[in-house]
């Protein structure tokens, strides 16, 4: 990957720029033209109907699905150069939750990528992960395997890795999806103190209700971005409307269109 | 044993058993890392589909050196993982599908090529492709016992066995500096592409390893063999654990076991049945690996059917005696201390009443029953629990509160979870026993 010079719109205070991204699936377009920019220091939920690209636009960000177009930077810098840090917290599903490894054992893997290759994990980093664990509550259940704990714990190990990682920028996948009431308050919390930490965290959030109450930020997603800024602007009625009221019929028509490989 | 006997035991049979173990070894510790992959098909169809590489090369260089028939190989397994890609996408049928077609045309025309190569008089058997041919190994170690470990008596050693040998200590060093990246990627491949750990080539170097294990297998053991020590202790070891350490030298210890003690069935089993008919020592392997993974089925501590149902009796055995106390607790609501131990086991059955008699919950005299300070307590922590998740299912739930007892009466005996909410009477007005410590 190489590094593009930051465009004047973006600032290299930004924790995320995105500029003109287009991402397309089996050369169908997911993905039109996003162009965001996440200040530093905020709490930013991702809203739209299902489809409408939440996830690929965090992947495409990290680079786990290649981009038709645009780049994105990091503090003004190329993913490469900014990965140690970046945080992600992928959607529970992702997982293998039968695989033989402990509450602990995954909290671990947050540090992996400030062990490195081929080391093995050292008291200092098991320390650093166990205090994470604590952090939400989680401490007793550090040689518990993961499969046996209920879906709000085993998010809260998601968390808890997600905070040994110790990233500036985080990248949450519907992290409050499925969760119980002291689940999510938990998570509430964390995400506050992140914040006042100075991090910034992109939430991929399904509930309309707590938007307004969580977060700061706001990016209305449907195959481009509707509406974008603070939630006390951008989170309207008419926008919701504009995010959630059908789709675009003759985009969709054309993503079609150019996945069948030519004019229909 | 006298060191004629040993000496005589080390070349007839010394080399077919190191070959056996080594090989069981590397499959066992690779297959280990496939099943915790859910891509034990991949390694079974990898095993299959190096034939045509490996005949190939055999037909090319007219040699069985290693070097040639791993070039072949490795070059038919990627064959193999771009075909079944390829499949998979352009045919838009599931990975498995995938696979299974792609292996099964990869062996037939690797079987095809042998025949075809036999007809011109070349030394490949397709037989020997299955089972092996542990009976041709011979090794003739130095007399003297002090020159055995020597770098010349290694060098002694048949070449499958040398092949193995290489092959095994370089999967163990690379599994070994690669645990926690293989952990990671095959726990949540998502994650450790965003950090940077390249998950498809891990799985590359996984795959390869597999197909050099095959290869190095193949002329000793046989595909048989390979396929069910990449399947079978790995399988096993999961069931006897949840720690990824233990998981994985379990799986190394089952599959050598598996070596030995079925190249030891094979060399008894003929005596034993009465007859001179040998029995084939990688056929025996394999079953053995299969009789341990039967017994980890059964008997595995987790897992197993037996601690399965152990658990379903030891649980069954709780809520009966639960029960029990609820019942007694509600028949001395009314006031008394004592209540009639008839009407107690017609009420619930005399199983649960036995067993809290047996814990000295309560106790019997003249045919009443009472509860003891310590099953006072006890009861009083079931009914506060019934009677909690009854306010829950009313005000939370939104059940009516004449239907809730029944879901109550089940809900009770979850110890992990209880409601929390503070009232001091349930739906239908009666006290909601306090916490006791």
């Amino acid at each position: 990957m190489t590094t593009t010079p930051l465009r004047p719109e973006h600032s290299p205070e930004s924790p995320l720029s995105i500029h003109a991204m287009t991402v397309a699936y089996r050369r169908k377009p997911v993905l039109w033209d996003v162009e965001f920019d996440a200040p530093p220091s905020s709490l930013v939920a991702i809203v739209g109907p299902n489809g409408a690209g939440k996830s690929t636009l965090m992947k495409a960000c990290l680079g786990l699905v290649p981009m038709a177009a645009g780049n994105v930077a990091f503090w003004g810098q190329d993913l490469s150069v900014a990965r140690s840090r970046i945080g992600y917290v992928p959607q529970r599903e992702s997982v293998d939750w039968e695989f033989p490894v402990s509450a602990l054992d995954v909290v671990c893997m947050g540090r992996y990528r400030k062990i490195g290759w081929f080391r093995g994990i050292s008291k200092a980093h098991r320390d650093a992960a166990l205090a994470a664990l604590d952090a939400v509550g989680m401490g007793a259940f550090r040689d518990r395997q993961i499969a046996q704990l209920s879906g709000g714990q085993q998010q809260r190990v998601f968390l808890a890795r997600a905070l040994a990682q110790e990233a500036d920028l985080y990248f949450m996948d519907e992290p409050f999806a499925g969760v119980d009431a002291a689940t999510e308050k938990a998570i509430v919390e964390t995400l506050r103190m992140l914040k006042s930490q100075g991090r910034t965290v992109i939430c991929v959030h399904h509930d309309l209700q707590s938007v307004r109450e969580y977060f700061d930020h706001v990016l209305m997603l449907n195959l481009r971005v509707v509406a974008a800024g603070p939630t006390a602007e951008a989170f309207t009625t008419q926008n919701l409307q504009r995010t959630y009221g059908g789709r675009l019929t003759l985009l969709d028509a054309a993503s079609h269109a150019l996945a069948r490989g030519g004019a229909a | 044993m006298t060191l004629e006997r040993f000496l005589h035991f080390a070349s007839v049979d010394g080399a077919a058993l190191l070959a056996a173990t080594l090989s069981a070894l590397v499959c066992g510790m690779l297959g280990n890392w496939l099943v915790l992959r859910r891509t034990s098909l991949m390694g079974d169809a990898i095993s299959h589909s190096v034939l045509p590489g490996i005949v190939g090369a055999f037909l090319v260089t007219g040699t069985r050196a290693p070097v040639p028939m791993f070039v072949g190989a490795i070059i038919a397994a990627l064959l193999t993982v771009a075909v079944t890609q390829a499949v998979r996408r352009l045919a838009r049928v599931d990975m498995g599908a995938a696979m299974g077609v792609t292996f099964a045309s990869f062996f037939a025309f690797g079987v095809l090529l042998i025949e075809q190569a036999s007809a011109r008089q070349v030394d490949l058997d397709p037989d020997c492709v299955l089972y092996g041919s542990l009976e041709t190994l011979f090794w003739f170690p130095p007399a003297n016992p002090r020159d055995w470990l020597s770098l010349s008596t290694l060098a002694l050693l048949p070449t499958p066995v040398k092949t193995l040998l290489v092959v095994t200590v370089v999967s163990a060093i690379v599994l070994r500096l690669l645990r926690k990246e293989l952990a990671l990627a095959s726990f949540d491949a998502p994650l450790a592409a965003a950090l940077g750990f390249r998950p498809a080539l891990l799985g590359a170097i996984l795959m390869t390893l597999t197909a050099a294990a095959t290869i190095a297998s193949f002329e000793a053991v046989g595909s048989i063999l390979v396929v069910a020590m990449l399947v079978c202790p790995a399988a096993a070891a999961r069931l006897w654990t949840d720690r990824l350490r233990t998981q994985t030298r379990l799986s190394a210890a089952f599959a050598v076991l598996s070596a030995i003690l079925g190249y030891l069935l094979a060399a008894t089993a003929p005596r034993w049945l009465g007859t001179t008919h040998a029995l084939g020592a990688a056929g025996t392997m394999a079953t053995t690996a299969g009789a341990i993974l039967t017994i980890s089925i059964v008997a595995g501590p987790t897992h197993g059917l037996v601690a399965r149902v152990l658990r379903r009796r030891e649980l069954a055995l709780r809520v009966a005696r639960e029960d029990a106390l609820g019942a007694l607790f509600r028949m001395l609501e009314s006031g008394t201390d004592r209540a009639s131990e008839q009407l107690l086991v017609a009420a619930v059955g005399p199983r649960g009443i036995a067993e809290a008699r047996r814990r000295g919950e309560i106790e019997t005299a003249n045919g009443l029953v009472r509860l003891t300070p310590t099953g006072v307590a006890e009861a009083q922590a079931i009914i506060r629990s019934h009677r909690l998740w009854e306010t829950y299912l009313v005000e939370e739930a939104g059940l009516a509160a004449d239907h809730v007892h029944e879901s109550a009466e089940r809900l009770e005996h979850v110890r992990e979870v209880a409601p929390e909410v503070p009232r001091a009477l349930d739906p239908q007005g009666k006290p909601i026993p306090k916490p006791t410590s």
